[in-house]
């Protein structure tokens, strides 16, 4: 459990602003779901991993005699598609951003259990424009945000899913095998020798090599020519996609095995890299709205980690003195705290951050301070720390004269 | 190991199922406690050839909870317990040292012969709404998920969990000595989770920090590998295990019945009202006796289960205790369920203790205690988790830590808990522990609880108030 200080506020309030600016900015709308969800939201897609679904903090509701249970959100997707198919479907188009925490059981009470992210959704769109523009809308706000040396890096779902059919594995071998590539394990895949020599070839090529335009997976496609039909079509998807980043002069790098945790992707996923940690990752689901119970609605989003941005952002050093004024009262009178207060709040009026202060300490974080002493016909000294000056003013129209000309 | 002091080690030892085999190993290996027998009137042991070992006789399911919160250095209980624990909590306190190699059956996934589920693909695929019932929640979820089940509900129960397929749960997970052994409890295994054996555990610290050498080594002879105890174990179906129950066909009323301590006054209850049933005399158990009325079903079932089945309309009407009701209702204030009167059997009265040498005459005085911070948190053992947190919470009395518990509270005292609240019938057993009454939160009584919906419903309302009034006759 952890406390985000005024320090930590800072930097959060400026990732979130950053990117509703940026979501704004390319058509995204604001929406927010629900802390409490059912548990069978997250379980009823089937696509979440055992793994996954054992670390969510879950309870019974005031109807817990149903046996129905609710989770703490666990994931930021999921709730949105629900979002969209109850009450969005008939949009032909939706595009959705949300600021969210999500909530992750921790089984030895050290780790952080809750976590935010900035996400954004696309629903109805089909491949490969809006894979690029979810790309290239992440790429912006990090990049607004002023984090350098960030990598991106490219998979697709779609790819390991027709290696993972290639290998011809019973059922629940499959299934272990797509838990095992979810939780990162990618040697599982190379040690399970498939009967087909190609297949092998394949599996280790693609894991092996790392390409950094879509000449590469031109060049894959050319030396496998005997791949499956779905591993094709998965491919030539991931070539459109690296063709319009390439024009676009998006740089990237294509990694299968870079990525896990894909539970619900079916076609391109990516993720952002920055100081060696994960920032952000995305991709397309084209099942989770069907699987959901909603409509065929293709879909792509992506979301952003606000917790690993935090301690990359570097904030502009707030200058001394700017741009605060400190309202001071030289003695606790009932007449001159009214008066501070009034002071205060014409300056607030005239769009000057204001503070009051009535214990008498020094403080010197403000350009101006402006003591009331009660006394006529003067009643106010300003004192100004940039200048290091004072003056004297006998009513509000003086003050807000000196505070203005500077 | 002379030089410790006494009560160095700590250890927990089972009562019920495992209690004689452990007896006889211990004897055995020459750790043997004289009072560990199926007749000790005592929780607390000592050891003759150790004198820095103390050990204490505890429920199975609390041992390995206070093993891994560190109450106890070592305990022994069956492998279900552990792993059911260890399925929800895989980074905690609690390590399995070693199976002893004694212990009978497996936990398994069953369904009903009736249900028609032929194998876990169809559980996987289905989108069917799937109840499972079961005394592990933690298993039986981890289960579900681990088959990607989309969608489906546990319900905890305190026993029982065989009666519950096909009407009122459509899966549930249940200790079996064979397969032949579910099948003539007219269920089919579909899977195997674990097999039940007796394990030798360890509190994580305590064997990273602590000298239990002279203990592990009496052990060192029985010590073998783990067996099989993963719970992705293959299918185990066995196409000859065929259901022998006749089928079953849905009763317009239903009526749960308790087992346990409740069973003969009940039955003597039942007589009285001139209820006939075959099956459900003490030396006939079935879990689903029958009545001379065609249209209505009975199910015998554990009483503290029987609220929370009555609420979710798996029963129309149940014969429970007021305390479980209550317990219920706490936890649940706008359940559907109702207590429609007292049966004046049964009664216990819901009491709150301390050690007698707790220096506190009444809960005021134990809440001023508690402030004095020289017992806070205050530590409290209950079967009732939701009455004790009402009482705490009415009476101010703050920190304090429930330990839920699964009866014999009296057990956690004074080592392991402040207080207790639980149900005395007597008080003579408190006495025994050098326990002390400092208040009485209610008396209890058994008594008839029915759901509201069923009382509303135009169908049910007049068979429900035809058996109402006959049971009411029953009072004397």
């Amino acid at each position: 459990m952890q406390d985000l200080l005024p320090e930590d506020m800072l930097r959060f309030r400026r990732i979130e602003d950053v990117f509703q600016t940026c979501c704004r900015n390319w058509g995204y709308q604001e929406v927010r779901t629900p802390t409490l969800e059912y548990l069978y939201l997250f379980t009823a897609t089937g696509t979440l991993t055992p793994s996954m679904l054992s670390k969510v903090y879950s309870f019974l509701d005031w109807d817990g005699w149903s046996g129905e249970r609710v989770v703490l959100r666990p994931d930021g997707t999921i709730p949105v598609a629900r979002l969209y198919i109850d009450n969005l479907s008939g949009q032909e188009l939706t595009r959705l951003f949300y600021v969210t925490n999500i909530f992750a059981f921790e089984g030895t009470g050290k780790e952080n259990r809750e976590r935010w992210q900035c996400g954004a959704e696309f629903f109805g769109g089909a491949k490969s424009a809006p894979d690029v523009e979810i790309i290239l809308l992440a790429e912006e706000v990090i990049r607004r945000l002023g984090i350098s040396n960030v990598e991106l890096q490219l998979s697709h779902a779609g790819l390991v899913k027709a290696l993972l059919k290639e290998l011809k594995l019973s059922p629940s071998e499959e299934a272990k095998m797509t838990n095992r590539i979810l939780e990162g394990n990618w040697q599982a895949l190379t040690k399970a020798k498939s009967t087909n020599p190609e297949i092998d070839r394949l599996i280790a090529a693609l894991l092996g090599l790392k390409g950094k335009s879509s000449s590469f997976l031109h060049n894959v496609r050319a030396s496998f020519p005997k791949a499956s039909q779905d591993f094709k079509s998965s491919l030539e998807d991931l070539i459109n996609i690296a063709a319009l980043l390439d024009n676009l002069g998006c740089s990237y790098k294509i990694d299968i095995a870079a990525i896990h945790g894909f539970e619900y992707y079916t076609g391109i996923c990516f993720q952002f890299l920055a100081a060696g940690e994960k920032i952000g990752g995305g991709g397309r689901y084209d099942n989770l709205v069907p699987l959901m119970n909603g409509e065929d609605i293709p879909a792509c989003g992506f979301a952003l980690y606000v917790d690993p941005i935090m301690k990359l952002l570097t904030l502009g050093k707030k200058k001394k003195g700017e741009p605060g004024i400190l309202v001071k009262g030289k003695e606790l009178t009932p007449g001159i705290a009214k008066t501070c207060f009034t002071i205060a709040e014409s300056l607030r009026d005239a769009g000057y951050p204001a503070e009051l202060d009535f214990t008498g300490r020094k403080e010197s974080n403000y350009r101006w301070v402006v003591l009331v002493s009660g006394k006529e016909p003067c009643s106010f000294m300003i004192t100004d720390y940039v200048q290091g000056r004072r003056l004297d003013a006998a009513s509000m129209a003086e003050i807000l004269k000196v505070v203005s000309e500077g | 190991m002379k030089d410790y002091q006494d009560g160095y080690i700590k250890l927990a030892l089972p009562k019920g199922r495992f209690l004689s085999p452990t007896s006889s190993l211990l004897a055995e290996i020459a750790l043997g406690f004289q009072d560990y027998s199926d007749k000790t009137k005592q929780y607390r042991l000592r050891s003759a050839r150790f004198p820095g070992l103390s050990a204490k006789i505890l429920q199975e399911k609390d041992i390995s909870i206070q093993v891994a919160v560190g109450n106890y250095d070592l305990g022994i209980c069956g492998l279900d317990w552990i792993e059911e624990f260890l399925v929800k909590y895989p980074a905690g306190a609690l390590v399995k040292i070693s199976s002893l190699n004694y212990g009978e059956g497996s936990i398994n996934v069953v369904v009903s012969a009736e249900a028609g589920i032929a194998n876990l693909n169809e559980l996987s695929a289905g989108r069917n709404d799937y109840r499972i019932v079961s005394e592990y929640p933690n298993l039986a979820e981890a289960f579900a998920l681990n088959l990607r089940m989309r969608r489906f509900r546990i319900f905890q129960v305190w026993g029982a969990a065989e009666a519950y397929p096909p009407e009122n749960a459509d899966l549930a997970v249940l200790w079996g000595k064979s397969g032949t052994h579910i099948a003539t409890q007219g269920l089919i295994p579909l899977k195997k989770l674990l097999p039940v054996t007796a394990f030798l555990i360890a509190n994580r610290e305590s064997l990273e920090n602590k000298d239990l050498s002279q203990i592990l080594m009496c052990f060192s002879s029985k010590l073998i590998a783990e067996p099989q105890t993963s719970i992705e174990n293959g299918l185990d179906i066995s196409e000859e295990l065929k259901g022998t129950r006749p089928l079953w066909q849905a009763k317009e009323i239903n009526l749960a019945l308790p087992d346990g301590h409740q069973q003969a006054p009940t039955s003597q209850f039942l007589k009285q009202a001139g209820l006939a049933l075959q099956g459900y005399s003490e030396e006939v158990v079935s879990r689903r006796p029958s009545a001379d009325l065609d249209w209505l079903g009975i199910k015998v079932i554990r009483p503290q289960d029987m609220p929370l089945q009555v609420a979710n309309s798996n029963f129309d009407l149940a014969i429970t205790g007021e305390d479980w009701l209550l317990e219920h209702l706490y936890r649940f204030p706008s359940s559907p369920v109702k207590k429609l009167f007292a049966l004046g059997f049964g009664i216990v009265k819901i009491v709150a203790a301390v050690s007698q040498e707790m220096p506190v005459a009444d809960i005021d005085e134990l809440r001023s205690l508690v402030q004095s911070s020289k017992f806070a948190p205050l530590k409290v053992a209950s079967e009732y988790i939701n009455i004790a947190d009402k009482y705490l919470r009415d009476n101010h009395v703050n920190p304090y830590k429930l330990i839920p518990t699964w009866g014999a509270s009296e057990a956690f005292l004074p080592e392991d808990a402040d207080m207790l609240i639980d149900n005395v019938q007597t008080g003579k057993t408190l006495k025994q522990h050098k326990l002390r009454v400092i208040d009485v939160l209610f008396r209890s009584s058994a008594c008839l609880i029915a759901n509201k919906d069923s009382l509303a419903s135009s169908d049910k309302k007049g068979k429900m108030e035809f058996l109402t009034k006959k049971l009411r006759a029953g009072l004397k």
